[in-house]
């Protein structure tokens, strides 16, 4: 279990982690999102009292982490994968975080195991791939077999198997009732692992919610309409008492009125109609919208008529169903949908 | 559209209880942070270079200097003394080695890996003060020990002085040992090797070298005479009775001199760990 009350963090002017409160229970995976810059590494510093917080507090299991005799034993953590000598074996680098914990070294060979490194145990790490770096970090992580443990972007390089690998031992190690608290930028990601959500943007809370629940009010079903006659479209639809929303380059969009539904309205009026189509907000979507308000580095919000589904520059589509949850939010056109 | 509320909810009815290690827990305490630093210290090239370097200048250049002389030479200096030119030499690689021995993790970002593993930080600091100093010590001493007796076996022997140079081991190794541990802390507060490493080689060859300027003003002449005098080589030679610049006092007084730096220069350190964010 961790504890944050009040948890604040400021460097000079700015304040990089602003009064967070929240709890991270055991059993479950605990997702942990935020855009660039939100501070979810710095939060995860001052849980393990690497940076000491501005005001607030945080604590392990009722404890402050420079109390712990044997963290190693109580939470493992994964900040960096390249938090390590580069000149150093796997082994040893394994060896030494046991020793300073009174870990047999034994149990170094077995961590080894788990990641999949026993065929590099006797390289050094500069040789090694971000995927390896990756795994040799959850390893020391695993290493003293603790009740917590906490990864900052786990997948962050990893190829698909590794990532399908992280996610599996994520939940599993939930699974025994250990606690997890992982942070992601990627909703999608956490989608698939986490039970439960804590959004943070410029710092503050944003949501603390179960996965179920932000499911649940955010994904948004709608159908988007598009006719030559879009005057027309309109009038027709205000006076059937639809409400709608303008969507990308003309089109319109429905909340709350089934698609069958609504063609039917058209054919009874005779309206051409160039597209009907039902569709689903992105999760992704969703949590861009909880953030965008404080999304640090904000492309411009002009071009009003492509508010959602143009491809933004920079990344992949963001609209579309479920399917294309896994579709990247990192490029730099942030904008905000009018809802 | 809704926006997710900030809800304390209950997520999930939790499976069982908190998960319990079958690993027995210790409580830990110096002896591991010791054992934890030794295996750093001794799995990483850099250290295993600087020290090679460090025994090929003092035994390589002793042997060969040893070899040259005679046995006249040692009638009121040690055997040592031909471990002197390679030290001068030489210390300037315990220094290095110090330094990194931290900030190499700074540089890396293992201090975070380091500290979140033992986040009582006076203790790993502790440990890599000991561990360092222990292994310097150990390496000089020996080096020095082996260009002495060899010295001895090689010239022939006049008893005198030169017979006693089990002081000269000790006091030097112990001179240059502590440059590196000053290294050590300096490496500890600026947390960046390249300057750490300059600032050591300031704190050697700056004293050794402004003194020539500084004769030449009459009123900056008694701070020349004294960096003269305590400035690193001149110091060492002193410890092994032939300094070259005022040497009477054996390098006792440079040597507690030495002490006294270091010691401030630890408490800095120390002081300054705890305070910081890593
Ligand atoms: N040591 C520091 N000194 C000054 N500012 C800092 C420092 N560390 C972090 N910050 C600032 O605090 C803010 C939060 O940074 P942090 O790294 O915690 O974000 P993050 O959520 O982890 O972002 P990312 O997703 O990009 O990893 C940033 O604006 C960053 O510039
Ligand atoms: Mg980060």
């Amino acid at each position: 279990m961790i504890e944050l009350s009040g948890l604040t963090k400021r460097y000079g002017e700015r304040v990089a982690v602003n009064n967070l409160t929240f709890t991270v229970r055991p059993g479950i995976v605990t997702g942990f999102l935020g855009p660039n810059g939100a501070g979810k590494s710095t939060t995860m510093r001052m849980i393990l009292g690497l940076d000491r917080p501005s005001a607030g507090d945080v604590r392990i299991d009722g404890r402050h982490y420079a109390q712990l005799h044997d963290p190693l034993r109580q939470i493992g953590a994964l900040l960096d994968a390249k938090a390590m000598h580069g000149g150093r074996t796997a082994y040893n680098h394994l060896l030494c975080l046991a020793q300073s914990n009174g870990i047999p070294a034994s149990r170094v060979t077995e961590v080894l195991d788990t990641v999949g490194l026993t065929p590099v145990a006797r390289k050094r790490a500069k040789g090694f791939s971000l995927g390896m770096g990756q795994r040799l970090g959850i390893a020391g992580a695993l290493l003293g077999d603790p009740r917590i443990l906490m990864f900052d972007e786990p997948v962050n390089g990893l190829d698909p198997e590794g990532i399908h690998w992280i996610r599996n031992l994520m939940k599993s190690l939930a699974h025994q009732g250990r606690t997890v608290f992982v942070s992601s930028h990627l909703m999608s990601e956490m989608a698939l692992t986490a039970e439960h959500l804590v959004v943070i943007g410029q710092g503050r809370l944003m949501a603390d919610t179960s996965m179920a629940d932000f499911i649940r009010e955010n994904s948004r079903s709608y159908v988007t309409m598009r006719s030559p006659e879009r005057e027309r479209l309109l009038d027709v639809l205000h006076a059937a008492g639809i409400a709608v929303a303008d969507g990308p380059d003309g089109a319109v969009e429905v909340d709350g009125v089934a698609a069958p539904e609504l063609g039917e309205l058209a054919a009874r009026e005779r309206l051409v109609l160039h597209e009907l189509s039902p569709r689903q907000a992105s999760l992704e979507e969703a949590f861009m919208q909880l953030t965008a308000e404080s999304v640090e580095y904000h492309a411009h919000d002009g071009d009003p008529g492509a508010v959602r589904g143009g491809p933004a520059p920079g990344g992949g589509a963001t609209s579309g169903g479920e399917g294309q949850w896994g579709a990247g939010w990192g490029g730099p056109e942030q904008r905000r949908r009018k809802g | 559209m809704t926006t997710p509320t900030q809800q304390p909810e209950q997520p999930g009815a939790l499976p069982g209880a908190m998960y319990t290690s079958p690993i027995p827990v210790r409580p830990t305490h110096l002896g591991h942070a010791l054992a934890s630093e030794w295996t750093k210290i001794r799995s990483v090239r850099s250290t295993v270079w600087t020290l090679c370097v460090f025994v090929a200048l003092v035994v390589g250049i002793g042997l060969l200097v040893g070899w040259k002389t005679s046995g006249e030479t040692y009638t009121d200096v040690p055997y040592t003394i031909p471990a002197l030119f390679g030290l001068m030499l030489g210390q300037i690689c315990l220094i290095t080695l110090g330094v990194l021995v931290v900030t190499s993790e700074y540089g890396t970002g293992m201090i975070r890996t380091t500290f979140t593993a033992a986040p009582q930080r006076h203790r790993v600091l502790a440990a890599k003060f000991l561990v360092f100093f222990a292994l310097a010590y150990t390496v000089s001493a020996v080096s020095i020990t082996v260009v002495g007796l060899a010295t001895a076996a090689i010239n022939e022997i006049p008893s005198g002085p030169g017979e006693n140079w089990g002081t000269s081991v000790l006091l030097g190794s112990l001179y240059v040992s502590l440059l590196g541990v000053l290294g050590l802390a300096v490496g500890s507060m600026l947390r960046h090797s390249a300057g750490a490493i300059t600032a050591m080689l300031g704190v050697v060859l700056v004293p050794a070298i402004m003194p020539a300027f500084l004769m030449i003003s009459p009123a900056l002449r008694g701070i020349g005479e004294t960096m003269l005098e305590y400035n690193a080589p001149n110091s060492l030679s002193a410890l092994f009775g032939t300094a070259m610049y005022d040497g009477q006092a054996g390098g006792v007084p440079q040597l507690l001199a030495l002490l006294g730096i270091t010691l401030v220069a630890v408490a800095g350190a120390f002081a300054l760990l705890e305070k910081r964010d890593v």
